[in-house]
């Protein structure tokens, strides 16, 4: 097959793997949010949870997240498509390592800020949603943006539970056609483009947050 | 006489193996200035970050206006404070930072009305109007707009001290205030506390190293030592006629440096 007639197969498939990228990335960071201050604020019990789910999901293979979700759940009654399915499974483990992100940001915030916002009587809601997070939103976008790539790296395992995805349509591809070499190339090409194209977009937040947060101080 | 408005009683207090207060007394009088002088790590910033409650007590009982800080009353025992407690009690505290603490992300004028606005619910035009006032009173009303990072270290902790005062404490507890400051920047700031301590209107608990502040300001003087008030009296016996060795020793080092 010519190169023409191969780019817009794996175009197909790159949109797909966009389509759940675009999907997962709210979920993770959903769930990076959500745990993560969980992790950090609330009661006893909630906290287990987050950390059983923090750790749970960065200990175990994606792979086998993925497979639980679309092979397993069904006998337990929940059946999902294998979108959801890929959504869910890759939102709940980069989710998972965003959590992380996400409890270290806040950490990071010196201790003299909680008590200047305790000394000025501030519920602990207001501290932290006026004085912690904001500070601590500019440190987390660099890490969320090594994240958000591994994250579209990750996509290529729902080719594996049937997701006409870039991987997947270039492994068909290449079995029909055994031109391994231009296929899996212009493969990695789609790959790093996109790879780019997200890091670009993490720079720009980064620069466009850190503007306002220039003049207060908060980058040197 | 009225009562005290800050009250220590046998007040406890242990950071692991180290016992810093053991039955430790103090009070001070509604109006009285105290200055706090001391080595390091005798326990001077402890006592004011008991009393802002960023420090919890291991026994006895702090009273504040006659009411228990860390505690509450239930029929006629005494149990621990509870969050709605504490957030009650810190209205009647301000407390203004060695390292400022001022919040980087928002102006000089947010920074002053934050607090009022948000815990005590006042408007924007109000709560803007009266930080127009304390920052003219602090003399920065052209800072209004700036952000810490372009400000000096004095400029910054006066923004502090408007800060605390935007909530109109009856405590300001001051702790080593211009500590931080290269030597130059520390009258202005100083200033700003001298005339506020001419009004009388604030009690005020100040941990100083400015001798010669607090031998003019302070209606009493305390020498701490190992988490004990060594010596303590009205500022002219204190500088002039100590009687404790230990005072002697750590004023002497004061005056030879
Ligand atoms: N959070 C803490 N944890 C452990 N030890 C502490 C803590 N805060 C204070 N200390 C100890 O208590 C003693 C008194 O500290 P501090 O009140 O800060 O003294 P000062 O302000 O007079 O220099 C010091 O020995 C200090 O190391
Ligand atoms: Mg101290």
């Amino acid at each position: 097959m010519e190169l023409s007639e191969l780019t817009p197969i794996l175009l197909q498939g790159a949109w797909i793997t966009l389509k759940i990228l675009c999907l997962s990335l709210p979920v993770a960071g959903a769930l990076a949010f959500i745990a993560g201050l969980t992790r950090l604020f609330a009661p006893t019990p909630l906290r287990q949870m987050a950390r059983v789910y923090i750790e749970f999901f960065r200990g175990t293979s994606a792979l086998i997240q993925l497979y639980w979700i679309y092979f397993v759940l069904p006998f337990f009654g929940l059946n999902l498509d294998a979108m959801t399915a890929s959504v869910i499974a890759l939102g709940l483990n980069i989710g998972a390592y965003g959590a992380e992100v996400v409890r270290g940001s806040v950490l990071a915030v010196p201790k003299g800020q909680y008590e200047a916002a305790v000394a000025l009587n501030f519920t602990p809601w207001s501290r932290l949603w006026r004085i912690i997070l904001p500070q601590s939103l500019i440190n987390m976008i660099p890490p969320f943006g090594n994240l958000a790539i591994e994250l579209m790296k990750a996509t290529s395992l729902v080719s594996l539970i049937t997701i006409g995805d870039l991987t997947y349509k270039a492994k068909t591809l290449a079995d029909a056609t055994l031109q391994v070499g231009e296929i899996f190339g212009l493969v990695l090409l789609i790959y790093f483009v996109m790879a780019q194209a997200m890091a670009f977009l993490f720079r720009w937040l980064e620069a466009r947050l850190g503007r306002g947060l220039d003049r207060g101080g908060l980058r040197s | 006489m009225t009562s005290p408005i800050i009250e220590f009683q046998n007040v406890k207090k242990q950071f692991g193996e180290l016992a810093l207060f053991e039955n430790f007394n103090f009070s001070v009088e509604e109006g009285e200035i105290v200055s706090i002088i001391g080595s390091s790590g005798s326990g001077k910033s402890t006592l004011l970050r008991i009393l802002m409650t960023l420090e919890d007590i291991d026994g006895g009982v702090v009273r504040v206006k006659g009411e228990p800080l860390w505690h509450m009353s239930k029929g006629d025992r005494l149990v621990p404070a509870d969050k709605k407690h504490l957030r009650k009690m810190r209205n009647h505290m301000g407390m203004v930072f060695q390292h400022f603490n001022l919040f980087p992300h928002m102006t000089a004028r947010r920074n002053i009305t934050e607090a009022p606005m948000r815990v005590k619910g006042k408007s924007r035009q109000e709560a803007e109007r009266e930080a127009m006032d304390l920052l003219a009173l602090v003399g920065l009303q052209d800072k209004a707009d700036s952000y810490p990072a372009q400000l000096s270290g004095g400029q910054k902790q006066r923004v502090g001290i408007a800060r605390a005062l935007a909530m109109r404490p009856e405590i300001l507890l001051l702790d080593e205030i211009t500590s931080a400051l290269d030597p130059e920047l520390v009258d202005e700031v100083l200033d700003v506390i001298r005339n506020l301590a001419k009004e009388h209107s604030f009690t005020m608990l100040l941990v100083t190293h400015e001798m010669y502040f607090a031998r003019e300001i302070s209606d009493r003087v305390c020498f701490f030592d190992q988490g004990r008030i060594l010596e303590e009296g009205p500022p002219d016996k204190i500088f002039v006629a100590p009687e404790k060795e230990r005072t002697q020793a750590f004023l002497n080092a004061f005056i030879s440096a």
